[in-house]
């Protein structure tokens, strides 16, 4: 019996897959951006409703990765229908003014394992900022889960002016942790 | 006279309360029409954590009564006006234990925790649920109608002993 023919398919098999999958079909319903911050010692949940992502990502070539996510600000749940509407408006996001914020990547490092840190460019209201994020990747079948959270100072980008641009009240520190979901192709 | 006053710590516990429910019920009208502000998120940081502190005064105030017989109400009051004092009483002791109660409820089912001087967070009793918490904040704010009505009458009532009646019943509870 001549095994070669089933070897050599066995193999190439693999090595399409090895080099193949890259995952760049962002799943909207099973991607999530939230965050918390504090509030006079207490802890507030919030999360954006709408952002749209566009991502590529070869677990082989994970330096030739890119990423870039479009939030819609309006569509932010501060964690109550009187928050939601007082983020809107000029102070907070100004949201009719500056309607996304944009993340867009311009390195992947990876740090072993399934370890990476992104590093890209947030703008939020006009203000960009260089951002070093962490995040992992999990293959799950034939879709591949990115998490990642990372800390912003909301003063860095002027959310929050006037009367609530001091931190005793509302924290300086928004914690943002994402999970993004992408089919493989 | 100074037989049927009520113990020192008694009437201490009576006038801290007295000054913290006022100034809790002032404040909780005052802040609930408040534009969204740093002070409104302030002024209810403060309110809650006073609250906080009215329900352990009240914790504290209920052992004490449960272990320290009041004295016992004139004999001239007619039976029917000793049980009226002690369902004014009861209910103010009930409003007392509801009020809070109804608070850290809408707190915990508005998402906002209560975390008492900024430091000790309360544990949430309920999950978020907005519809719940507006609920809630209504039965907040009716009970407190009813304690400012209870109150009301129970300062008239004090007052009525020692003016009216002339009684020892205003007297034993001074400071």
């Amino acid at each position: 019996m001549n095994l070669k023919p089933l070897i050599l398919a066995a193999a190439s098999l693999l090595a399409a897959q090895a080099h193949a999958t890259e995952y760049n079909q962002v799943q909207a319903d099973k991607s999530a951006i939230q965050f918390s911050y504090q509030q006079m010692g207490v802890k507030m949940d919030g999360k954006f409703k709408k952002f749209t992502s566009q991502l590529a990502f070869d677990p082989a070539k994970p330096t030739a990765a890119r990423a870039q996510f479009d939030v819609e600000l309006a569509s932010v749940d501060a964690g109550s229908s009187d928050a939601n509407q007082e983020v809107a408006g000029k102070a907070w996001f100004n949201s009719k003014a500056f309607p996304t914020a944009r993340f867009v990547s311009s390195e992947v490092k990876p740090l072993g394992g399934n370890h990476y840190e992104v590093t890209g460019e947030l703008s939020i209201k006009g203000q960009a900022r260089k951002m070093v994020i962490p995040a992992t990747f999990t293959a799950q079948g034939a879709t591949g889960v990115f998490d990642g959270a990372f800390t912003l100072r909301r003063g860095d980008f002027n959310i929050g002016e006037g009367s609530w641009a001091k931190f005793d009240i509302v924290a300086n520190d928004v914690h943002v942790r994402f999970r993004i979901t992408a089919a493989g192709k | 006279m100074n037989a049927v006053r009520y113990t020192a710590p008694a009437r201490l516990l009576h006038w801290l309360m007295a000054a913290l429910l006022i100034g809790l019920l002032a404040l909780g009208f005052y802040m609930s029409d408040l534009p969204l502000s740093p002070e409104k998120l302030q002024l209810y940081a403060w309110h809650k954590w006073a609250g906080v502190t009215a329900f352990i005064l009240l914790a504290i105030r209920l052992l004490w009564r449960a272990t320290h017989r009041p004295p016992a109400l004139p004999a001239s009051m007619s039976a029917a006006a000793q049980r009226m004092a002690h369902l004014g009483h009861l209910a103010l002791y009930g409003l007392m234990i509801a009020i809070p109660l109804s608070g850290w409820l809408m707190s915990s089912a508005k998402g906002f925790q209560t975390v008492y001087f900024g430091v000790l967070p309360i544990p949430d009793l309920l999950a978020k649920n907005p519809e719940l918490g507006e609920l809630l904040a209504t039965l907040h704010g009716g009970l407190n109608l009813l304690l400012v009505v209870t109150v009301l009458g129970h300062a008239a009532a004090a007052l009525k002993h020692h003016f009216v009646d002339k009684d020892d019943v205003l007297r034993r509870m001074l400071p």
